[in-house]
């Protein structure tokens, strides 16, 4: 079962409606009976980063219980969004720090003309062979809506390029730990194709 | 490189699809979700649904649609129609939907466009801006479906707008909206020069180069289609279709 970590707001139920229609078993919850039992995780993206953060940390046991998912039991773990950028060790958007479980940093695009949220369709490339990147055509596409994006410390984290104004990571891994900075719930066979990889997982 | 968007901007009326001509005369055309199943096989970019009666009605969204909507689309998604608070914007939101689009409230009371981009951020909030000429032609803002004339014009109103916070403004000329006539590109010329919100004409498209002419010499970021995403040609039966994709690549360049 995909746990889909449930904060209180956003748009969860667009992310259970692709997974639901890749016959994945997934479950909205926030309830850690219910995450103890998760196979795999999803964190996706609600809100400003210390307001995430906050409701992590403000849960009694939720960010040892997260801690232990992730990087005892291993459990494969894809933040969308805003959850990829929960992953990184901070972001100029807040003051509190990260999960921290992949170092990388998020910081916000450079106001050098480009619209800012970076909105809409854009293409990635991969960066290498990695089981989440597999399967695609030739030309890649996603949507997006974001304000600041992430930089891995490390070049072998990173699993899709995307370019706005300067090249960003779209995609991040590190063992059972991934992050897509797009919506793969809004992103037709593409989407499909990534969250069917992670269901593989 | 982002893509330049091409939006299906798809009429509620009742629990019906319909299109309409200058804002009237609205024609059945299908079953909203039904359509999202046929955008989604077509790959469309984003998808626009306005209730046009929800205003006039002084009633809120048909919920049981907009879920049935959401449940379909694997595209971003917005909604407009008798939205005028943050809690009901949340409600669409909540729903799946990725923005929701504003007039006749934002008219009331333009303090809802500030309170919806706190609550959500910008990007989450359309203000659709529907312009027509007076008697006397001038080109004014026009709310509740066409009807009501407001006092103000598109540049002006446009502007203030992105001021209020609004991530984009979804442009629409009455007059060619459903006419197949092209787009009255001097006003979406004057509109995107004026903000630096990407700018969403409609109103009069009938052929791929009417798009291009939107993005070339009208600056418009982003192009929405009626007629052409739901008749076969103008005149004929209905059919819900989309522009074929390489077409538009050499239109956009995208």
């Amino acid at each position: 079962m995909i746990l889909i970590l449930d904060y209180g707001l956003g748009n969860l139920g667009s992310i259970r409606n692709m997974l639901d229609h890749l016959n994945l078993e997934c479950l909205i919850s926030a309830d850690h009976k219910d995450l103890e039992k998760a196979e795999k995780l999803i964190l996706p993206g609600v809100g400003s980063f210390d307001t995430a953060i906050e409701r992590i940390q403000g849960t009694p046991g939720l960010k040892e219980l997260l801690d232990h998912k992730a990087l005892v039991e291993k459990i494969p773990v894809l933040g969308i969004c805003l959850g990829m950028q929960l992953l990184t060790n901070g972001s100029e958007e807040g003051q509190l720090p990260g999960l921290g479980w992949i170092p990388a940093a998020t910081k916000r695009f450079p106001a050098n003309g480009l619209k800012i949220p970076h909105m809409g369709w854009n293409l990635v490339r991969p960066t290498g062979d990695h089981p989440l990147t597999r399967g695609f055509a030739d030309e890649i596409r996603f949507y997006f809506v974001h304000s600041y994006y992430v930089e891995v410390a490390d070049p072998a984290h990173s699993l899709f390029k995307c370019h706005y104004g300067l090249d960003f990571d779209a995609a991040v891994g590190r063992d059972n730990i991934f992050g897509v900075q797009f919506h793969p719930e809004k992103s037709h066979r593409f989407g499909k194709q990534l969250l069917k990889n992670f269901g593989a997982l | 490189m982002l893509r330049t968007r091409v939006i299906p901007v798809l009429l509620l009326r009742g629990e019906s699809l319909v299109k309409t001509v200058r804002f009237k005369n609205p024609a059945y055309i299908g079953d909203p979700s039904n359509a999202c199943r046929i955008f989604n096989e077509l790959e469309v970019d984003e998808l626009t649904f306005l209730d046009i009666r929800a205003t006039h009605e002084r009633r809120e969204p048909n919920w049981r649609v907009l879920k049935e909507i959401s449940e379909e689309c694997f595209m971003p998604v917005s909604y407009g129609g008798g939205i005028d608070s943050v809690a009901m914007a949340e409600k669409v939101l909540k729903l799946g939907f990725e923005k929701v689009v504003v007039n006749s409230a934002a008219m009331r009371d333009p303090a809802l466009v500030t309170a919806i981009a706190k609550a959500f951020g910008s990007q989450s909030v359309i203000v659709a801006i529907d312009v027509d000429r007076s008697f006397w032609g001038n080109q004014y803002c026009f709310s509740v479906s066409g009807t009501k004339k407001n006092r103000i014009a598109p540049v002006d109103w446009a502007r203030r707008v992105e001021e209020l916070g609004a991530g984009e403004i979804l442009l629409t000329s009455v007059r060619r909206e459903g006419t197949w006539s092209g787009f009255d590109l001097d006003l979406i010329k004057a509109v995107a020069d004026a903000v630096n919100i990407p700018v969403i004409a409609h109103g009069g498209a009938g052929s791929v180069g009417d798009i291009g002419a939107a993005v070339r010499q009208g600056h418009a970021s982003a192009v929405a289609l009626g007629s052409m995403v739901v008749y076969q040609k103008k005149g004929m039966g209905v059919l819900v279709n989309f522009p074929d994709e390489r077409q538009l690549r050499e239109e956009l360049g995208r």
